[in-house]
């Protein structure tokens, strides 16, 4: 399998540990595979990227643009800001919910995120998340990472099974976050498949 | 076994494997996972640390391999800068054991101050280079460095680029490491002890050894060559990634790799071009090879026209990728390299999203009762590196100059006696004020400056992911160690008026700024506060809409990352805050509050 995946959104948003587990379950399911994080002064609340390259056909660390399959943005403006890294037929998941930077607080432009939801609906195939509403029950936009991971894999763009993750969140979610973590898992899981049909 | 890794932990088990003996280095992006990776790996019988700066760093590995051991310093390329004192004159001595320098560039820059090239640097100090491409060859290059070093007794550079030292790949790495064997320090001051007789004597010498070193590198086994045409690319470091990226598995293209820079593989240079025409160099940063070429062409009379920087067909500042190589490219072989992408020539305003300090920081409270205290007053704010450099941002505006580590304290200085009518204050971190911040100090008192040193004490080296340092009182062997008290040593300077305070108590804070601008000399203020992200929250804040008149004087003074609108109304994201309560005292109408109230 050769397969692009590129994970977006702002710093803090947990965008590092999702990428690290789509990496880690293609991998054990015996995949070379590549990555690479924004890292530093970018994480302070700037745009922040990670690439996962599945396969033996990538040479760069990046995804050149127009090549991912799946563009996970869990910001809409971001999802904005990285569509031309996506195949002209990929396919986007995107959060809904805006991030506001301190910019906008101060001169309140008003951005809330709908322009670019709209926007990106018309370029691509698309399936729109809104993490309130999905991260609501677990009390926190924290499980927002694991929940569009479940998504992705639910609507069978990611092409990993459901239990290799499983097993990878094991792994890497500290131990008294895992059953929390597998549980937003599934409920995202339950979405995609939805969304994917 | 296999180990994922990112580059920066290819280069630490790489030189695990080549059974490394002392492995020193000072944080900063993008190499500081280097030494981190080292502890998180069995390293018994290393010694592992965390120096106070780069120069520091690499004297201490000097003496391992004058003592025939193995060592390995990390830095990244502006660190090199620091480092270069003892490096230009290591590169004369010489070394027993393999000494390799890791200096990590940062084309973009992305996060750093410059756009430097460490392959001139390898140049100028007339000592090799090697360029890796992927975390896969620098992890088997760092074993090459090390015995090319050992071989030639002398110091080399090992220069691997963000997108190398970030990039994560899968690594065949033995199970365990074994450090080297070593002689130890053998007495010889003719060898050791640098005199301008030895320098004059190496000098010649070490010119002589380049020559051998480049026929040496036209066989290595990572400069190759590519496919077959009249028209090649010539290419290295991750450059040659995003090459291969445009042409795929093509052999209608030659491609020529070059992994060494420094000292040039002339004759591998020569053959790749016996049946070229022309020839294009793809490369970061300085156009070293394709100089390099231009002076192997004329030397050699070859009739091969060189293209890149220097005709203008690749541009100087910034980084490359596979969409500014298939562009290049196309251009220059006359066929379509670029892939069909998405139109988003119509997309809306994106918004911007400069870097700030986190909700909570400590620094911005510093920041705020600075400026609250010099209100109405003219003041210069000297900045420096590290997170606190974010301090710039809208609405604080507290950053008037960064230069390099330790300068803002020196240019405080500098201001003090230039425009004497300003109150002039220079703001350091605490692991920047060890690196390179008392010497400034020491100047500033014994040139009778008059300014005001803020030392903002988060306990940690936070922007490059929270490395130990001399104030936090723990090491990388591991241990508890005293911890050297930075009020002390201003004290030992000679520093007339020492205060510490807790910025988030604004009140006091405020006043002791206002207290210090009245002292003649050299004052400080020690901000001490731990990073947020090494303590716990506090709590969180919230806002009671009853009492808020939306005048958003929070959003507009503080700029917290954690204040947003929500329909035109302040709110709190309870995600980010931490409680630190600064945004509670900043409001007129004391419509914020919640943080011990629970």
């Amino acid at each position: 399998m050769n397969k692009d995946i590129l994970i977006c959104g702002v710093g803090g948003q947990g965008t590092v540990l999702a990428s690290k587990i789509i990496a880690a379950s293609a991998s054990a399911e015996g995949s070379q595979i590549h990555s690479a994080e924004t890292i530093g002064m970018a994480q302070r609340g700037g745009s922040v990227t990670s690439h996962v390259r599945i396969g033996d056909k990538a040479h760069s660390p990046l995804i050149p643009f127009g090549n991912a399959d799946l563009l996970l943005a869990f910001e809409p403006a971001e999802a904005v800001r990285n569509l031309k890294y996506l195949r002209k037929d990929g396919v986007a998941i995107v959060n809904t919910v805006a991030s506001k930077p301190v910019t906008e607080s101060l001169a309140d432009t008003g951005y809330d995120g709908s322009n670019m939801t709209a926007y990106i609906a018309d370029k691509c195939s698309c399936i729109f998340v809104d993490s309130d509403r999905v991260c609501a029950p677990f009390g926190s936009s924290r499980f927002f990472n694991i929940i569009i991971l479940g998504i992705a894999a639910g609507s069978g763009k990611l092409g990993i099974a459901q239990d290799t993750i499983l097993e990878q969140i094991e792994k890497r979610v500290p131990k008294a976050y895992v059953d929390i973590n597998i549980k937003a898992f599934r409920t995202g899981y339950e979405t995609g498949q939805g969304a994917g049909n | 076994m296999k180990e994922y890794v990112m580059g920066n932990g290819a280069i630490a088990l790489g030189a695990l494997s080549a059974g490394v003996n002392l492995v020193a280095g000072y944080p900063g992006t993008p190499s500081s996972e280097i030494i981190e990776t080292v502890s998180k790996y069995p390293h018994e019988g290393i010694h592992l640390e965390w120096s106070v700066n780069e120069k520091s760093a690499l004297e201490v590995a000097s003496a391992a391999a004058y003592s025939g051991a193995r060592a390995l310093v990390t830095m990244k390329q502006v660190g090199l800068n620091v480092a270069s004192d003892p490096l230009m004159s290591l590169a004369y001595v010489g070394v027993k054991g393999g000494l390799v320098i890791v200096s990590a560039d940062d084309p973009g820059p992305i996060s750093s101050q410059t756009e430097q090239d460490t392959r001139r640097f390898a140049d100028f100090c007339r000592i090799p280079v090697f360029d890796p491409s992927t975390p896969e060859e620098a992890f088997a290059m760092i074993g090459d460095a090390f015995e090319y070093s050992e071989k030639y007794h002398t110091p080399l550079l090992f220069r691997p680029t963000t997108r190398v030292c970030h990039a994560y790949a899968s690594i065949d790495v033995p199970g365990s490491y074994t450090p080297k064997e070593y002689e130890g320090f053998i007495k010889d001051s003719r060898k050791w002890v640098i005199f301008p007789k030895l320098s004059y004597m190496n000098h010649g010498l070490i010119e002589e050894r380049n020559i051998k070193i480049g026929q040496d590198f036209s066989g290595y086994r990572f400069n190759n060559v590519t496919g077959n045409s009249a028209k090649a690319v010539v290419t290295s470091g991750v450059s040659y990634t995003y090459v291969k990226e445009c042409i795929g598995d093509r052999d209608d293209i030659k491609v020529i790799r070059v992994a060494t820079a420094f000292p040039f593989p002339e004759s591998f240079m020569t053959d790749a071009l016996s049946d070229v025409s022309e020839v294009l160099c793809i490369e970061e940063l300085s156009p070293y090879i394709e100089e390099q070429i231009l002076k192997t062409v004329g030397i050699h009379h070859l009739d091969v026209t060189v293209h890149g920087k220097l005709d203008g067909m690749v541009p100087h500042n910034g980084e490359m990728s596979t969409e500014l190589a298939a562009g290049i490219l196309s251009g220059y072989l006359g066929m379509e390299l670029s892939r069909e992408l998405i139109d988003t020539s119509d997309a809306p305003k994106l918004p911007l999203r400069p870097p700030v300090l986190c909700a909570g920081c400590p620094h911005r409270a510093s920041f705020y009762a600075v400026k609250k205290a010099m209100e109405g007053r003219k003041a210069v704010f000297c900045g420096d590196i590290g997170c606190y450099t974010l301090g710039n941002a809208m609405p604080l505006d507290m950053v008037d100059t960064c230069l390099c580590m330790g300068a803002g304290i020196t240019m405080a200085q500098g201001f003090a006696h230039t425009d004497p009518d300003s109150v002039c204050f220079a703001s350091v971190g605490d692991s920047t004020f060890f690196a390179s911040g008392m010497t400034g100090v020491v100047n500033a008192v014994y040139n009778e400056a008059d300014m005001i040193l803020c030392v903002l004490d988060n306990s940690t080296t936070a922007m490059t992911g929270h490395q130990p340092h001399p104030g936090t009182g723990r090491n990388m062997m591991g241990n508890i160690v005293d911890k050297v008290d930075i009020a002390k040593v201003l004290e030992g300077i000679g520093v007339k008026s020492i205060v510490t305070v807790d910025p988030l108590d604004l009140k006091e804070s405020v006043e002791a700024v206002k207290h210090a601008a009245e002292i003649k000399g050299v004052k400080a203020i020690i901000f001490k506060s731990p990073c947020i992200a090494i303590s716990k929250p506090q709590g969180k804040c919230s806002v009671d809409g009853s009492k808020c008149i939306n005048c958003k004087k929070c959003i507009k003074e503080v700029g917290c990352p954690a204040l947003i609108t929500v329909e035109g109304h302040v709110s709190i994201d309870m995600n980010l805050c931490t409680g630190c309560g600064l945004c509670a005292k900043v409001c007129p109408v004391s419509a914020i509050g919640g943080r011990n109230d629970e």
